[in-house]
């Protein structure tokens, strides 16, 4: 318990470090920002590049726009963020299901594991989230029977598709973890697969399958907000995101409430995969003791 | 040739059996030639032998946990695989492979657990184990909370949880210190008096396996097969007392010397480990 | 000879097989069931696109490219050096450790918005600092991690020959990290490429690769969108191989 506060205070120490850098730099760094050999280096340090810090938290306070009953900025980021998360929930949700499906699989097949694979890791490689423009495309035209593709639909495609990745590859590390005495002593036992399965695979699979959902849920996020920046799907924080940010000329504190909500949803679900974790202690104690 | 029917009455039974590894490059090394050996019901035997000479294959072989490319293993009548399929050996390996998230008493309802025994019955069966085992205070401690010793006496009451006929251990004390495992020699002892299962216990240490058998099988390398079984007389009771006993040492002599045939015999009464 | 050309081909063979199959049946499902090219576009109608936008592509690729390698040479120097001081100064590691973690788990791309106001919206440095940022982390945790995994024992072996401190790093802790800090350059190989082209979807300037994927979907031309995601993917490879190339150059294992 002391561990975590310390740890707690010296995040925070340092996120103070870090306001205090970016004042620093405002103050004493040259308007123009830094040039070396033509590349630019440092940013500009006008109010309209860099406001101050305390501009951010009141301009957050404030009302969204002048028209009237206009809510404040700090709500209205933190309503979009409660639903962007939602969307990257479910497709976190989706994402882990198929990859742990696909790990199980790969596991009991040799051969869809030296088929599958290569793909996977090469996939890992590849900027598969370009894809995103084009699966957001589908919102709004595809309809089957009484159901109707909307655009929040495929935000979530892409994020499931990110999160599920390393979902797949966490999965089938954990599931072929097990040494060959454990291996072994359960064909001793004549338990089948699925017996193998449920007594030894899966509680051997948990140190490797929450780092993975920490990946996948990270990679759900960046995916619901990327996407919603492609689709611009109404609701979302990553449209909130650009769209402070276009009216960054006359208003430029209000640009890093979304972006501050955006990381809070990543802090999140960081922090409920670790409480997952806490829930599973004795799935763990070779990790803990190690 | 004609085999006659193996009698149930040898817990195992190995005739003829050779294992052949190939190695990827169409070489091939002989682990075991033609191999043949009786166990009685309740009988304790010793595998001993330099590394390679296939002792734990055999031992490997009768559990079924890899197939013989020749001869025949029977396991109480039964072939090596349908023995397995009815549980009638329990294992226990070099390192105790207990489950991290179990704990002592979890790991030991394991096989019981897995062969859908009833609640009641499971827990009556684990509290006598660990009574055997002298584990009783430490039921609901993880693996990681015991010594390597405590930890390889939770493998074998793991063995022993359904009762088995025969006890197939693969140098489950290899891993210890001399003290720990002469300790352990003396429950592994008293534990198989108590439960009458026959033992086949691999190990590489000579005045082990003269202290725990009836009989110890001596293996020799490349290939593997049996260069010669010494009986050991040295009654039922064993206790700590007859590690000095003359009749103990006059054993351990002979399987040394079986041990180095092909070599100079080593001088008498040196290096007794 | 003939065996390990053998077992390479067993290595090589079903993935070969799957992907062959996979992009027949891709085919085939979109000419059979007349998908729309919203949805997917034949693999032939993006072959052709990509021979039409060649002139485009390049220029984009590059651009993309530049900015990604810039980004990724200086996020891992700054890592390495990073990790270099951590590992020594207690205080550095205990307030950067947080940082790193929080970055690890927070969509970085979302500063591309305001890195642009910042920077200016005809800078190119936006998009790399968003690069530099996202290599930075596994570069710096993989490290770290290498100069920590010094084994006791080479630790006590240099006291004995009471090595340097400088030496203990020559002869021990660099080389046995390096397998790790390339461990983290290939992550951050491919992290660079995803995030330049990403950082591109948030605004500024528009010339690489993935502003051509969006303004190619905005304007319904699929294929050629297509066409466009197949040049980030190559761009991905390019990156990935490479590093793996330096990392074998560097590691100069025998027979391997």
């Amino acid at each position: 318990m002391m561990r975590l506060w310390r740890r707690l205070g010296l995040g925070a120490l340092s996120i103070v470090l870090l306001a205090l850098l970016w004042e620093a730099y405002k103050a004493v760094g040259p308007a123009g920002g830094v040039d070396m050999a033509g590349l630019q280096l440092l940013p500009r340090t006008t109010d309209l590049a860099m406001p101050h810090i305390a501009d951010m938290v009141i301009r957050a306070l404030e009302p969204v726009n002048s028209s009237a009953g206009s809510a404040p900025v700090w709500i209205a980021v933190l309503l979009a963020g409660v639903s962007s998360l939602g969307t990257a929930s479910v497709g976190l949700l989706i994402g882990s299901v198929i990859g742990v499906l696909l790990a199980l699989l790969m596991q009991r097949f040799r051969l869809a594991e030296s088929a599958v694979l290569p793909w996977l890791v090469l996939s890992q490689t590849v900027p598969l989230i370009a894809l995103a423009p084009l699966i957001v495309s589908w919102g709004g035209r595809v309809q089957i029977g009484a159901f109707e593709w909307e655009r929040w639909m495929s935000v979530a495609v892409i994020a499931a598709y990110l999160a599920f990745f390393p979902m797949a590859v966490g999965a089938l590390r954990g599931l072929q973890s097990p040494d060959a005495i454990h291996t072994e002593l359960m064909r001793s036992y004549a338990a089948g697969w699925w017996k193998s399965l449920l007594y030894l695979r899966l509680p051997a699979s948990v140190p490797f399958l929450l780092p993975a959902l920490r990946l996948g849920a990270a990679s759900a996020i960046i995916g619901t907000v990327v996407a919603e920046v492609s689709t611009g799907a109404k609701g979302g924080i990553g449209r909130l995101i650009i769209e402070y940010a276009q009216s960054g000329s006359s208003d430029p504190a209000k640009a890093y409430a979304p972006i501050a909500v955006a990381v809070v949803m990543g802090l999140i679900a960081a922090g409920v995969v670790a409480a997952l974790g806490l829930l599973l202690p004795r799935y763990r104690r070779n990790e803990i003791s190690a | 040739m004609s085999i006659p029917a193996p009698s149930s009455a040898s817990a195992v039974d190995v005739r003829g059996v050779s294992r052949v590894f190939r190695t990827g490059k169409g070489q091939s090394v002989t682990a075991l030639d033609d191999v043949s050996l009786t166990v009685a019901a309740g009988q304790f035997v010793s595998l001993i032998g330099p590394s390679g000479c296939g002792k734990s294959t055999l031992l490997r072989l009768i559990a079924d946990l890899d197939t013989p490319t020749g001869g025949e293993i029977h396991v109480f009548g039964k072939t090596a695989r349908q023995a397995r399929l009815n549980q009638a050996y329990g294992i226990a390996f070099q390192s105790a492979g207990l489950l991290p998230w179990r704990t002592v008493a979890a790991n030991i309802e394991l096989p019981l657990h897995l062969h859908n025994v009833p609640r009641a019955r499971r827990a009556e069966r684990v509290r006598e184990l660990i009574e055997l085992v002298g584990l009783a205070d430490f039921a609901a401690s993880f693996p990681d909370q015991l010594s390597g010793g405590m930890q390889q006496r939770v493998a074998i009451a793991r063995s022993l949880a359904e009762s088995p006929g025969l006890l197939l251990m693969d140098e489950p004390f290899g891993a210890l210190d001399e003290m720990t495992r002469e300790r352990m020699q003396a429950e592994l002892v008293r534990i198989s008096a108590e439960t009458g299962a026959a033992v086949v216990f691999v190990t590489h240490s000579i005045p082990e396996a003269v202290f725990l058998s009836d009989r110890v099988v001596v293996m020799s390398p490349r290939p593997g097969r049996i260069r010669a079984i010494v009986d050991v007389s040295l009654g039922e009771v064993r206790g700590e007392l007859l590690r000095e006993e003359a009749g103990f040492f006059a054993a351990v002599t002979e399987v040394r010397e079986a041990l180095h045939l092909d070599q100079a015999a080593p001088a008498r009464g040196m290096d007794l480990r | 000879m003939r065996a390990t050309i053998r077992s390479n081909l067993r290595a090589v063979l079903p993935p070969v097989l799957l992907g062959l199959l996979s992009l027949a049946a891709w085919q085939a499902l979109v000419v059979l069931a007349d998908i729309q090219p919203y949805l997917l576009p034949a693999p032939t109608a993006i072959a052709t696109q990509l021979g039409l936008v060649m002139p485009v592509l390049v220029p984009a690729l590059i651009a993309t490219g530049t900015n990604a390698l810039l980004g990724l040479v200086a996020g891992s120097v700054i890592a390495i050096v990073g990790a270099l001081i951590a590992s020594r100064l207690w205080i550095v590691d205990e307030l950067v450790t947080p940082v790193v973690a929080a970055i690890a788990v927070v969509p970085i791309v979302a500063l591309a918005p305001v890195l642009t106001t910042m920077f200016g919206a005809t800078s190119e440095t936006p998009r790399r600092v968003i690069v530099a940022i996202v290599v930075f982390v596994p570069v710096f945790v993989n490290t770290l991690r290498g100069l920590r995994q010094v084994l006791p024992v080479h630790r006590d072996l240099m006291r004995a020959y009471n090595a340097s401190n400088w030496q203990l790093s020559r002869t021990v802790t660099i080389p046995g990290a390096l397998p790790y800090v390339f461990t983290g350059l290939n992550i951050a190989s491919s992290l660079a490429v995803i995030s330049a082209i990403v950082a591109e979807y948030f605004g500024g300037l528009q010339n690489g690769l993935g502003s051509r994927i969006t303004s190619a979907a905005a304007n319904s031309a699929y294929p050629r969108a297509w066409a466009y995601v197949f040049g980030a993917i190559l761009l991905g490879v390019l990156f990935y191989a490479t590093t793996l190339a330096i990392e074998r150059a560097v590691s100069r294992r025998p027979g391997r």
